[in-house]
């Protein structure tokens, strides 16, 4: 049954934990991608939006939340050292610098939320502006290159890393990158015209129209270019059975597409307001699963999987009542989070 | 299989150590004050809605400012921990994982989670849900703080103290029993130790602003409520926390005696003397420059004059501790722990004889011992940790097999941009924080459901909200 079911990914007899924490991995990954992806896209958005005025309300709209979104990665840290030991031992080295780039990077917006409101003076304030810039398209840029260097694969002897410290360098990578600093831009912007309202509304449709339009785009080339890094993924996706999702993904795609360019100009309706930022989170949702059903159920491909990563039953066992009842509580208080701050930022605020 | 020191050379594993121990000393400076602020946050607006004065909420205003840039450094801090297990301790991180990762996990699950999704509530949430809600939110922060140490020191304490594991054919730790590892032998100490050195540190660091505000204006009502409340604590919390401490050494000495033997100076076995300071010298396996009474060491450690307690000639050389680092260290906290115990009494003195808020000396000198307990802190951890060496999992992992396949030039570098960053970012966040606390606290100021949010967070249809930038 569970072999039908898995299209042959999981073979007959293999334990069931790991596969559910592979699961539970890919949620986190998922919430972290999602929401910490619309505020580091705040940040990357800097770039564009210079009006000091509109950049306070755009950081307002993310202050009580962020935390919460970037405690993710932390689960998603925490979780894969728990559950997969290995897998973690074996992947922070292998994307040592990035990591730490990331890190530093994530250091700098962090501490920026709070610093910007105590700089003693206008160009100091500009300075922390500018961290907070440069610390999310960092912190962008390196989740994006992590990603791609797994995908490209990583050498493992004896339960440890067997490459170079600059193995993950490749046009891949890069790119890789490059497409996750779009994507998250485009989540960002979306939330703004969401949360806003006013130029600062209207500027954000603009900016999103051509940053969906990137999305297409690099949806294209990933799609064409991914299957062909590991023969593995070739398989997966272009003979039978695979075939089918190979072509699911472009459909939902395209889809969404649809309702995400037709609904982004409705300025008269404002419950469409919205619907950009869910397309472009849909998008997210279908590009992860794409990504997961690529490399499915290795975890660190080529050569490890989940059941040679997973770790000792007893700690599995453990972990998985508190991850399967925790969960839907800390889905809910945050959500709670979320609705205390529900609304429209107000604009006109910062004439004082 | 067999086991294969990583690490490139064991100059890499040094500089690893020191990126480690700088990284994670900073850390811990910031969840301390955290954890004791969160709580006096708690304390402080319960207080305001028990007995509505104004001068709760003054005080609760203040210090939940300085809150959000202390917590926001926590946990930018912490995050640079999370992942730094990994990548520069990838062999330990392979082996302990089974054991620590899940700890972490539920540490992220129960306590940063809570504090996450409840810090937006409580720093800008007071209009949007009520006085009630709003309190609640703070006290979750709160218990979330408390919630989190207690998991980071189980992980640690078990490290120090391991239980409840074996080591498997692979080399990994593999989990026998969870309650043994959770409330391992060292655990029950080092979780009272560790919550009381928050609940000081922060205190002093309250009594020394009190204290300079009351310098300036004795008549301002929240600084001398800081310099009160902070003095309370002092006096009551630091005899129990030396006892704390006294009860801690006696653990360790039954679980890791070459650590004891290390802090105290002690290198032959024998009846102890207690080294007030001196220079414990490695190679020649002796202490020099002695100044020591006789027979007080074996007293403290086993309550018996002639007690008998191992030195460092019980062990090969290559298992001792790091031991000067561990003998100065201890000796820092031991001495600002006695001194804080002074203070405490001098504060009950003249509290007694009515002249608490005049007497200028008095002030100074507690605000010279605002860092003492943050100081103690690091000190404490250093001991702790370097008394731990050779090993990362006491008697069962050293810290060579628990190195990265990273290589010198990568940690060497990685260190140095870390440097950069910290001195940069916390340098400045550390300079805004003395710059507010150099703000006297504002009295009979409106409640905030008359003021202004925090941050301007507009109410859809609601008043207007005022500048970004908090009113100051
Ligand atoms: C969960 C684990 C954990 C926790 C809570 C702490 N440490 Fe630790 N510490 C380690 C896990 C660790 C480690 C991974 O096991 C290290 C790295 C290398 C080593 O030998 O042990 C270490 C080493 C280490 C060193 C270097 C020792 C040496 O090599 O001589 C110092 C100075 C500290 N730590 C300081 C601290 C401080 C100030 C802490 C207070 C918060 C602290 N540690 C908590
Ligand atoms: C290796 C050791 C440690 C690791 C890996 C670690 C990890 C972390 C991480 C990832 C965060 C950020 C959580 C978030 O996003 O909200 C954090 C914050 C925090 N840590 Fe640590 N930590 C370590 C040591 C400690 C110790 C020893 C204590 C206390 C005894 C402590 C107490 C806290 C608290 C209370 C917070 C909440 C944030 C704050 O209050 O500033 N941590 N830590
Ligand atoms: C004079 C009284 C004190 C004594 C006798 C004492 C004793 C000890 C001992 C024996 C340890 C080592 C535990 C181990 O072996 O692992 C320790 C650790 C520590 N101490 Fe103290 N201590 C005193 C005062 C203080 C003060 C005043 C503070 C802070 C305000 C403090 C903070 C710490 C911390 C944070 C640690 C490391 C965490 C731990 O292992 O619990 N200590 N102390």
């Amino acid at each position: 049954m569970l072999h039908t079911l898995s299209f042959g990914l999981i073979p007959v007899g293999a334990p069931w934990l790991p596969v559910a924490f592979a699961l539970i991995m890919a949620f986190i990954i998922l919430m972290y991608v999602l929401l910490d992806g619309f505020d580091l896209g705040i940040g990357v958005l800097f770039a564009l939006e210079r009006d000091p005025a509109n950049r306070d309300v755009m950081v307002n709209s993310i202050a009580p939340v962020w935390d919460g979104n970037e405690t993710w990665l932390v689960l998603g840290g925490s979780t894969l050292y728990g559950a997969f030991p290995e897998a973690y031992s074996v992947i922070l080295p292998a994307v040592y610098p990035l990591v730490i780039l990331m890190l530093m990077g994530l250091i700098f917006r962090g501490t920026a939320f709070e610093f910007r409101f105590r700089a003693p003076s206008e160009k100091l304030r500009r300075l922390w502006d500018w961290g907070f810039l440069a610390g999310s398209v960092v912190a962008s840029f390196c989740q994006g290159a992590i990603l791609g260097g797994i995908m490209q694969g990583t050498a493992i002897s004896n339960s440890a890393y067997a490459g170079g410290a600059l193995n993950w360098i490749s046009p891949f990578s890069m790119f890789c990158g490059v497409a996750v600093v779009i994507g998250y831009a485009l989540l960002g912007a979306t939330w703004i015209i969401w949360r806003a309202s006013g130029p600062l509304q209207l500027a954000m449709r603009g900016y999103a129209k051509g940053l969906g339009v990137a999305m297409l785009g690099l949806f294209a080339v990933v799609g064409l270019w991914s299957p062909f890094l590991n023969p593995d993924f070739y398989h997966r996706w272009f003979v039978y059975p695979g075939i089918y999702a190979t072509a699911v993904a472009p459909l939902c795609v395209l889809v969404l597409a649809y309702f995400f360019f037709t609904h982004l100009q409705r300025k008269d309706v404002a419950r469409a307001d919205k619907i950009p930022f869910f397309c472009a989170l849909g998008w997210f949702v279908v590009s992860f699963g794409g990504l997961g059903y690529s490399i499915f159920p290795q975890i660190v491909p080529p050569g490890l999987n989940i059941w040679q990563a997973a770790a000792p039953l007893p700690s599995e066992q453990f972990l998985f009542p508190g991850v399967v009842i925790l969960l839907p509580i800390i889905l809910g208080y945050n959500m709670f989070a979320y609705y205390v701050f529900r609304g429209k930022i107000e604009h006109g605020a910062h004439y004082h | 299989m067999s086991i294969m020191p990583y690490l490139s050379s064991p100059a890499a594993i040094n500089v690893a150590r020191s990126q480690f121990g700088f990284v994670i000393a900073f850390h811990i400076i910031f969840p301390a004050f955290s954890i004791g602020l969160a709580s006096y946050l708690a304390v402080l607006e319960g207080l305001w809605l028990a007995t509505g004065r104004a001068v709760y909420i003054d005080a609760f205003k203040y210090w939940l400012k300085i809150f959000a840039m202390i917590f926001a450094i926590g946990v930018v801090s912490g995050l640079v921990m999370a992942y730094e297990i990994g990548a520069n301790w990838g062999g330990y991180a392979d082996k302990v994982g089974p054991i620590l990762g899940p700890l972490l996990a539920y540490e992220t699950l129960t306590a940063f989670f809570l504090e996450a999704g409840f810090l937006g509530i409580m720093l800008f949430g007071m209009e949007r849900v009520g006085k009630r809600l709003h309190f609640a939110a703070t006290c979750l922060v709160a218990f979330g703080t408390l919630v989190s140490a207690t998991w980071i020191l189980a992980a640690n304490s078990w490290m120090q103290t391991p239980a409840g594991a074996v080591i498997g054919p692979n080399g990994q730790f593999i989990p026998q029993d969870w309650v043994k590892i959770i409330f391992s032998p060292s655990a029950p100490y080092r979780w009272v130790h560790m919550i009381m050195a928050c609940y000081l540190a922060t205190a002093f660091m309250v009594g020394g602003v009190g204290a300079y505000h009351v310098l300036r204006d004795k008549g301002n009502a929240v600084a001398r409520l800081f310099f009160s409340m902070a003095l309370w604590m002092a006096a009551l919390l630091t005899p129990l926390q030396i006892l704390a401490g006294d009860t801690q050494g006696q653990n360790t000495l039954a679980y890791q005696p070459a650590k004891i033997a290390g802090m105290e100076g002690d290198f032959t076995t024998g009846v102890q003397a207690l080294h007030l300071i001196g220079w414990p010298s490695v190679s020649q396996g002796k202490m020099l420059y002695d100044v020591a009474i006789p027979h007080l060491g074996s007293l403290i450690l086993t309550h018996h004059w002639n007690g008998v307690v191992k030195g460092l000639d019980a062990w090969p050389k290559s298992q001792w501790p790091v031991v000067d680092v561990e003998f100065f260290s201890f000796r820092i906290m031991v001495a600002l722990g006695f001194a804080m115990f002074g203070l405490g009494l001098l504060s009950l003195f003249l509290r007694y004889r009515g002249r608490l808020y005049d007497t200028k000396w008095f002030h100074y000198l507690v605000m010279g011992m605002a860092p003492s307990g943050f100081i103690a802190i690091v000190m404490g951890w250093t001991t702790t940790e370097t008394g731990r060496q050779p090993w990362t999992v006491y008697g069962m992992l050293t810290t060579a097999q628990s190195a990265s396949p990273i290589t010198l030039p990568e940690v060497i570098t990685s260190f140095t941009v870390i440097i950069v960053v910290y001195a940069l970012v916390f340098g400045s966040g550390i300079l805004y924080v003395l710059r507010m606390m150099a703000k006297p606290p504002g009295y009979n100021e409106p409640p905030p459901a008359e003021d202004a949010p925090l941050r301007s967070h507009g109410l859809v249809g609601g008043k207007m909200p005022t500048n970004p930038a908090p009113a100051e």
